[in-house]
């Protein structure tokens, strides 16, 4: 029995449709990740299976139960963090350890979750004064306090200190260590890659791509090499040469659809030298998520989510 | 059983150090005991065996309404805005045991807040005359009634709209509520709607079950047991969990 199953889940609010039909499988020890733009369906979905909304359609099993019709009996065994708030405002972090330390039969020392979450400095501050990494960091060590087996992290990395960054990792990686299942959703790339097991890109409710990293960049365009020289040069002959496409892609920035291996690079820098051409740089570049996010969807991550959720601070994007 | 308990230690403890609810659980109150005790500048019922006989019925109900209506609107409206009612609902503590811990906060500040004034009002000369099971069971009546309306208000309403509404009441019924002067010294019609209102039904039965004797008559058992029924099931079909 996989430990998250969802068949076929359609959740839809009035007229919209926010996640449309999606199905998939999660198992212990296991880092899955959702991954996709604001609105894509990632809260949506992440929310149906800890119970708070009832699917529209399909079915979900968490730990063999349903967890909107059964989430008492699912409670004890999972950790949540929300994607905002969850805490007393006036309670500070200390206070709010304490009372969720009260809410489970075998919970996580106190002093070791303020260890592990960096949360030290903060023990006497009300909730409602904390920065926004402080909060992320409290809710993440209240979604583990528990024991959970199953544990959901609704964008744990959004505005988040680099402390807190560093947090969720080390949590995340423990928790792996110990057989826990973990549903992850972020829209940060480079926390998906870094992270996942296997990720799931969402698009507008729907499942675009699934795999584990490696394989959603392989499965992409490959790898390349970038170089900066002169703009207008003779591609076509470069492109003989080196016997692979060659695009300039701005003016000036040229790529090369080759593997970067030494051999590629030799051929690239020998072409360049025989024509006397001047080299701003050369780099080899891996194909990342973004790029296959771009090849999947026609969309840039980040491109949408002016607007909506604009509360939420929102980090650059890596490159 | 220990994630009640954890839960109902936080909720005394939320409510007995909150500076504005205890202005209007506590502070106003006393205030009013006091003051109108000792300068009698409020007319007072023709029943009347002395200003705190009328006084102290009217200050527990006025207590009563405080903590059973305004500092738990106010307090559920905010932790509904900040999702803390959505976290809540993942955790082993769940729905039915947070309801419970939040009753028992409610019950245990109004027997501090009863307390208080009870001990003021012995000291300003009150005599208890009445019936301390028909005190209990009013003040159990009008609670439910109280909290249904704030649960109502915590549900369904804005944090910020509930916090001037539920202020916005309390300060209404003090006026017309039977708390601070008799609601036959009002207008006709505004005496005919404060009959309605759960307020005066409360001081109306505190004044005879500990103020003056007597029984309690009919429309205000009517009164407490309609609101005590129907303002709990009208925020339970209505409550939203999520803002």
């Amino acid at each position: 029995m996989p430990t998250i199953e969802v068949n076929d889940l359609y959740i839809a609010y009035g007229e919209k449709i926010a996640v449309a039909g999606i199905s998939f499988k999660a198992d212990f020890g296991e880092v899955l990740t959702l991954l996709g733009p604001n609105g894509a369906g990632k809260t949506s979905t992440v929310e149906a299976i800890e119970g708070y909304r009832k699917p529209s359609r399909g079915e979900i099993r968490v730990l063999g139960l349903n967890p909107h019709k059964e989430l008492s009996k699912l409670a004890p065994s999972i950790g949540v963090m929300l994607q905002n708030g969850g805490v007393y405002p006036r309670m500070t972090p200390l206070q709010a350890l304490r009372l969720f330390h009260g809410y489970y039969k075998k919970p996580l020392d106190i002093d070791y979750l303020i260890e592990l979450t960096n949360l030290k400095g903060t023990l006497k501050t009300p909730y409602r004064r904390l920065s926004g990494g402080e909060k992320q960091r409290l809710s993440l060590a209240l979604a583990i306090i528990g024991r959970p087996k199953v544990v959901f992290l609704d964008e744990p990395t959004a505005g988040i200190d680099p402390e807190g960054r560093l947090a969720v990792r080390e949590v995340i990686r423990s928790l792996k260590s110990q057989g826990v299942c973990v549903l992850l959703t972020t829209h940060d790339l480079e926390e998906a890659e870094r992270l996942s097991d296997r990720i799931i890109i969402l698009d507008n409710g729907k499942i675009v791509a699934e795999g584990t990293p490696e394989q959603l960049m392989t499965a992409s365009s490959g790898d390349f090499i970038r170089f900066s020289a002169p703009s207008n040069l003779d591609l076509s002959e470069l492109a003989a040469e080196l016997n692979t496409a060659v695009t300039e892609e701005r003016a000036g920035e040229y790529v090369v659809s080759t593997k970067a291996t030494p051999e590629g690079v030799a051929k690239l820098t020998s072409f360049l030298a025989s024509k006397n051409i001047a080299v701003g740089d050369i780099r080899a570049a891996k194909s990342s998520l973004e790029d296959v996010f771009f090849a999947l969807t026609g969309k840039k991550m980040d491109s949408e989510v002016v607007g909506e959720q604009s509360d939420r601070h929102r980090r650059g994007r890596r490159r | 059983m220990k994630p009640y308990l954890a839960q109902a230690r936080t909720e005394i403890r939320l409510a007995l150090t909150q500076g504005e609810s205890l202005l209007v659980t506590i502070g106003i109150p006393v205030i009013v005991l006091i003051g109108l005790s000792l300068t009698k500048a409020l007319p007072l019922p023709s029943t009347a065996k002395s200003a705190t006989s009328f006084l102290v019925p009217g200050t527990m109900t006025l207590a009563i309404m405080a903590t059973g209506m305004v500092s738990s609107s106010i307090a559920t409206g905010v932790e509904r805005s900040y999702g803390v009612l959505k976290r809540l609902g993942a955790t082993p503590l769940g729905r039915p045991a947070l309801m419970a811990a939040k009753i028992t906060s409610i019950l245990v500040v109004e027997i501090l807040q009863l307390a208080v004034l009870a001990v003021i009002g012995l000291l300003l000369g009150w005599h208890p005359e009445g019936n301390w099971g028909l005190f209990a069971l009013s003040a159990v009546l009008a609670t439910s009634g109280f909290a249904g309306i704030g649960l109502l208000m915590a549900g369904t309403m804005k944090s910020e709209v509930i916090i001037g509404a539920a202020n916005g009441i309390y300060l209404i019924m003090l006026f017309i509520g039977g708390i601070i002067m008799p609601i036959s010294s009002l207008p006709g019609a505004i005496e005919t709607l404060a009959r309605l209102l759960p307020a005066a039904a409360l001081s109306e039965s505190l004044y005879h079950a500990i103020g003056v004797g007597g029984g309690i008559p009919l429309w205000a058992w009517l009164n407490m047991v309609i609101w005590a029924i129907g303002a709990p099931l009208l925020a339970a079909t209505s409550f939203r969990w999520e803002q």
